[in-house]
């Protein structure tokens, strides 16, 4: 998919009512803090002596009852023919459900840690102007995530744990590990230099997964406003996955104002950046349109 | 995106936007499985080049042979956490030890045995095996005295710091007397691992005063040999059944040993530390304290 360069409006934009910080960027600050406060719960036992949540994101268990697995992981650990322990299939089954209520990307925009990287990649991207380097397609990471169950399933280990940038960072920010950090700075520049947004949108094969959990999600981004819509753009230059917002702000190929792509991360940036609170963030079967 | 602006080559006029686009779409599929197939394959290349466990690296107690850790492991860190001594440590990105998954080193810190098993209880997904419930069935590793050389006890000095940290005390390790040939006078008390009661808890290594551990513990694989699995050990199999399998066998003397052992039978077992025996008999036979000291008795271990 090819790049479209997209003008950056000047901060101050004529006409529009001033907005106060909280409104303009709420979505990112409740975002951020959900991604800090889960980390925390993972760091206040080993920081603070009270535990919350035990293990990481592939597998953990809550207040020594809720056990949580990465239902990804679960499928390559049964692609290589183990069968694990209830617990690790109880604790998929409550993610599962969980993301198929609520939104598959929900995990890459609340939860995930390398979300608030290549968010910075992105931010930086567009302040300093770099339209360098060339998008790989938006389909390789479905290809990617066939490989890694191929992978598993063909050396009986779980390959792409090896290398997985998303377990190996939050695995790193809560043990203290340092060599993660070389991947993670890899994905940095890469999104900076190479390709925009091009880990999360384009890559990343535990997003991926997700998104096919995304079909049925009750939480969605609708533009229910958007006659108002002037055409800035800014909703289009900030969103991770800019495809999603078309069919719902201008009707292409639908006509409810819902965001239903499952590639749509629920992240809300769309409407903290709109001017005329043309987005709103709302349930699956709100079809009111002003 | 643009494919209906930009006509195709005019050299092929025939073409149609609709298979131009086609045409698009074809490759950036093939890009984008080249590319994804190609990413899956250099993971699945690396982790099978660094599945090797290294030399000094332990599983927890009860975790599955190798290649079933790493099809069961999701390297949650449970087991690290719930190890109330840590002593469990999850490997870091470009350590030898599988990304992510939980080892000790012997040297560094020994495992604890502890009672209840707290790191195998809390694994998810059986990558430590519940099987597993008396600690002293665990087999972590196997402890090897790699180094005769440097080993106190092998210079004929009383160290004996493995064998009395050693938590399968005289099961696991055991002190083996032996003639000791330099002094000829003393013994040698060898510290000796059984394998069959050795958990591989590191304890022996961890103390092992040297600078540099003469015992050390391996993973088991890299430690134990095996017999083929038809041979029969015919020593046993005689006690077993009362009397040799295969009958009588013509007895030959045996030629070229002068001293103890000499004409003696070739299929009777000869016990090494028969040398104790002049000194019991010392205080009723008198001819053995004449021996004048520093006579070697020829015989070696």
């Amino acid at each position: 998919m090819a790049t479209i360069p997209i003008p950056i409006k000047p901060a101050a934009a004529a006409g529009a009512p001033a907005r106060s910080l909280w409104q303009r960027q709420r979505w990112l600050i409740l975002r951020r803090t959900s991604q800090l406060l889960i980390l925390l719960a993972f760091l206040s036992g080993p920081w603070f002596g009270l535990w919350i949540a035990k293990g990481n994101l592939s597998s953990s268990l809550t207040l020594g009852v809720l056990p949580l697995t990465d239902p990804l992981l679960l499928l390559q650990t049964l692609a290589t023919g183990h069968v694990p322990y209830s617990a690790a299939l109880t604790g998929a089954a409550i993610v599962l459900v969980f993301y198929l209520l609520f939104g598959g990307r929900i995990f890459c925009s609340w939860v995930c840690p390398v979300n608030v990287v290549t968010d910075a990649a992105a931010w930086s991207r567009r302040r300093l102007g770099i339209k360098t380097g060339r998008v790989p397609d938006a389909n390789t990471r479905y290809w990617l995530l066939g490989g890694t169950l191929v992978a598993s399933a063909l050396t009986g280990a779980l390959a792409w744990e090896w290398v997985n940038p998303v377990s190996l960072f939050h695995r790193a920010l809560i043990f203290g590990m340092g060599g993660a950090m070389f991947v993670i700075g890899g994905i940095f520049l890469y999104d900076l230099l190479v390709a925009s947004r091009g880990w999360c949108g384009h890559l990343c094969p535990v997003g991926a997964f997700y998104g096919l959990l995304g079909k049925t999600a009750l939480v969605r981004v609708a533009a229910p406003n958007r006659k108002a819509c002037d055409d800035c753009m800014d909703c289009f230059a900030v969103c991770p996955e800019p495809q999603v917002i078309r069919p719902a702000l201008k009707k292409v190929g639908q006509e409810s104002p819902l965001i239903l792509a499952s590639d749509c991360t629920t992240c809300g940036r769309c409407i903290d950046v709109c001017d005329k609170q043309v987005f709103k963030m709302t349930h699956r079967f709100d079809q009111r349109s002003e | 995106m643009d494919t209906g602006k930009k006509p195709a080559r005019k050299v092929t006029e025939a073409v149609s936007p609709a298979s131009a686009a086609r045409r698009k779409f074809i490759n950036s599929v093939a890009a984008a499985a080249g590319g994804g197939c190609l990413l899956a394959l250099g993971a699945g290349l690396y982790s099978k080049s660094a599945s090797a466990l290294p030399a000094q690296a332990l599983r927890p107690p009860g975790a599955l042979p190798e290649p079933d850790f790493l099809a069961a492991c999701v390297r949650c860190g449970l087991c690290v956490r719930d190890c109330p001594y840590d002593i469990l440590k999850l490997s870091d990105l470009g350590d030898t030890v599988a990304t992510g998954t939980p080892y000790f080193t012997a040297r560094k810190i020994a495992c604890e045995m502890c009672e209840d098993i707290p790191c195998v209880k809390a694994c998810p997904t059986g990558a430590l095996d519940r099987e597993l419930t008396d600690i002293n069935q665990a087999r972590m590793g196997l402890a090897a005295l790699v180094d005769h050389e440097s080993c106190l006890n092998f210079l004929g000095l009383r160290c004996d710091v493995c064998y009395r940290v050693c938590p399968v005390i005289d099961k696991a390790i055991t002190l083996e007397t032996q003639h000791n040939p330099r002094s000829d006078r003393h013994a040698m008390l060898l510290p000796t691992v059984h394998s069959d009661h050795c958990t591989g808890c590191g304890k022996c290594e961890k103390s092992c005063v040297l600078p540099e551990a003469a015992i050390k513990v391996f993973p088991r694989a890299l430690a134990q040999g095996a017999l083929p699995a038809h041979y029969r050990k015919g020593w046993e199999e005689k006690a077993r059944h009362g009397g040799s399998l295969i009958g009588e066998q013509v007895e030959l003397p045996v030629r070229g040993f002068e001293g103890p052992t000499a004409g003696r039978s070739a299929t009777e077992t000869v016990l090494a530390p028969s040398a104790p025996a002049p000194a019991v008999q010392a205080p009723s036979a008198p001819a053995a304290p004449k021996t004048p000291p520093g006579v070697n008795s020829h015989w070696k271990p």
